[in-house]
């Protein structure tokens, strides 16, 4: 196993050692839990309101582990100075950096699919129709994670934890927000917000581009084309940010 | 041949505030290790130890100067295979046990899964943790976690081993273990370079040792030349019987005067007074209980260029003795 998979695989282990995370994955299957209740109070959209809570519960403590954890991926090492001996090894820095990310990547990929079970296993108790479309949206929610893990880890690199969980939770709202406020200024004449709305839309991730719960939860499966380049889109971005990350870190004092 | 070469290493960080000086963490340090010796690094703390390991691993870039490890520029990733490293009052995986965590290090080394088993199964051993194997580093006292932490920096058998305050947090049977452990180390052909402030262990073990103070090194050597242990520093003489008060002849002569009821204890700054004041013991009636001769010791070197620094007397290399 090359350096990259060492690291990774003892950051799965410490994710899986850690209580925090079994405790939201637990939240989450209560959550899922709650649609059933918040359904039956509905009037009709029975199955919608269901898949609908569900996959809203599976992409929330996703974020929230992908936020979180990364953003103490690198930090922690360094705070707990467990970084001295990881760096005294013939292991480069972008190695250690690509390691810490794949590990979590890991551990997200086994949080989504246990939440993903349990959503699966409460449509079928409760006779929901299982369509392709949801498990298009668990896909795209997964790109969605692996970018905001990328921008977790990109400014853990150079700030403290919590300036980077401001930039983080930041950047993943404004990514749900460009594709709108975009629209919302294309018919103007230009000017200085219409430049800042150019450069933000072009510069933070377009989230939205991953989200087709709304679509998926009423069964309307997403085009096989959108979806390669949809996933294909989260991926590149995600490569940016650790590319970037790995130029930062290989600069930084410890 | 030598194993770690600086050649006026510096290094500063910026105070954060302009028009502020930067602080300056280590001011042009030159210094040689050679192959197959045991290093001590000397100095208070805040002196720039810890800093000047961390430029040699590459944790931290040097302002300017250069240093060398096993021939190659510190930071160099493919020559930390055959370095070893132990940090400062160490924080590791608590969630791993030790055998975990020993096969982490291994793994990372670029050893074998055999190898690694093996190397973990004498490590532990070696540093008595054998029972301790599938225990969880959580549940490790400061000394256990010294030691297999010493056995991390050993895992994969380096050429080099720096050691940052080795002894630190351990009792004396856990010294005089670390200390046997380093010597051994020195007859396998191994190179140990390590910090400390605990003069005691340095004198024991160490063939050369540098002294380190504010940022710059004050004086390196092996340790019989620095401290020069045939010059005789004092001389303590305690006798009984005599009055010290007033006596101008016994404290024209003597540094200190120490009366405690009949008995007194008189320190000479040489021995050069030491049949004068006999004589005047002897004028006196009194009786002479010892004379005790104080040789120079590290402790005293350390101590005189610690007054030196802060003095903030230019720094120096004590001349004809440092590299």
């Amino acid at each position: 196993m090359g350096a990259i998979g060492v690291i990774a695989v003892n950051a799965f282990r410490e994710s899986l050692r850690d209580k925090i995370l079994y405790n939201l994955v637990l939240f989450a299957g209560l959550l899922i839990g709650l649609s059933v209740l918040l359904a039956d109070l509905s009037i009709t959209e029975h199955h919608k309101v269901i898949a609908d809570m569900g996959l809203a519960a599976i992409n929330l403590i996703g974020v929230i582990i992908a936020m979180f954890v990364g953003i103490s991926l690198v930090n922690k090492e360094i705070e707990r100075r467990t970084i001295y001996t990881i760096m005294a090894r013939p292991i480069s820095r972008s190695f250690f950096i690509l390691g810490k990310y794949f590990g979590l990547a890991l551990t997200l990929l086994v949080n989504m699919s246990v939440m993903l079970a349990v959503f699966l296993l409460t449509l079928w108790l409760y006779h929901v129709p299982i369509e392709p479309s949801l498990f298009q949206a668990v896909q795209l929610m997964f790109v969605e994670i692996l970018v905001v893990t990328a921008i977790a880890l990109f400014f853990s690199t150079f700030t403290s934890s919590t300036l980077s969980a401001i930039f983080t939770l930041g950047l993943y709202v404004i990514g749900h927000l460009t594709a709108d406020l975009r629209a919302m200024v294309a018919n103007s004449e230009g000017g200085i917000g219409k430049a800042v709305v150019d450069l933000l839309y072009y510069l933070c991730p377009n989230l939205e581009m991953l989200n087709i719960k709304g679509q998926a939860a009423v069964g309307v499966a997403a085009a096989p084309e959108y979806m390669i380049l949809a996933s294909l889109y989260g991926v590149l971005y995600a490569g940016v940010l650790l590319t970037g990350a790995c130029l930062v870190f290989q600069r930084r004092d410890f | 041949m030598d194993d770690i070469v600086t050649e006026d290493l510096s290094k500063s960080y910026p105070s954060g505030w302009p028009g502020r000086p930067p602080f300056v963490a280590l001011d042009g340090l030159s210094l040689t290790v050679r192959r197959g010796e045991i290093f001590g690094f000397l100095g208070p703390n805040g002196a720039g130890k810890t800093t000047t390991l961390k430029i040699l691993l590459g944790l931290v870039r040097a302002t300017s100067g250069r240093a060398l490890l096993l021939g190659e520029p510190a930071g160099d990733v493919a020559t930390r295979r055959r370095i070893g490293f132990l940090p400062e009052s160490p924080y590791f995986y608590d969630y791993l046990t030790a055998e975990e965590f020993l096969g982490f290090y291994g793994q990372l080394a670029g050893l074998s899964r055999a190898v690694t088993t093996q190397r973990v199964d004498e490590l532990l051993q070696l540093v008595g943790l054998g029972e301790a194997r599938t225990r969880q580093l959580r549940k490790f006292s400061k000394g256990m976690l010294q030691r297999i932490g010493l056995a991390q920096a050993l895992i994969h058998d380096p050429e080099l081993v720096i050691l940052d305050e080795p002894m630190t947090g351990l009792d004396p049977v856990g010294r005089k273990q670390v200390r046997d452990l380093i010597l051994s180390l020195r007859d396998r052909g191994k190179t140990v370079f390590f910090s400390t402030h605990i003069l005691h262990d340095v004198e024991m073990i160490c063939d050369r040792v540098g002294i380190v103070m504010k940022g710059r090194l004050v004086a390196n050597g092996r340790v019989d030349e620095l401290v020069r242990q045939d010059h005789i520093q004092s001389v303590e003489i305690v006798c009984q019987h005599i009055k010290t008060e007033g006596n101008t002849l016994i404290h024209s002569l003597a540094t200190r005067v120490l009366q405690q009821g009949q008995q007194c204890l008189i320190v000479l700054p040489s021995p050069d007074a030491v049949d004068t004041l006999v004589g005047e013991i002897r004028r006196q009636g009194g009786r002479l209980l010892s004379v005790t001769p104080h040789k120079a010791s590290l402790e005293d070197l350390f101590f005189h260029e610690a007054a030196q620094a802060a003095s903030r007397v230019p720094a120096h290399v004590i001349s004809g003795r440092a590299s």
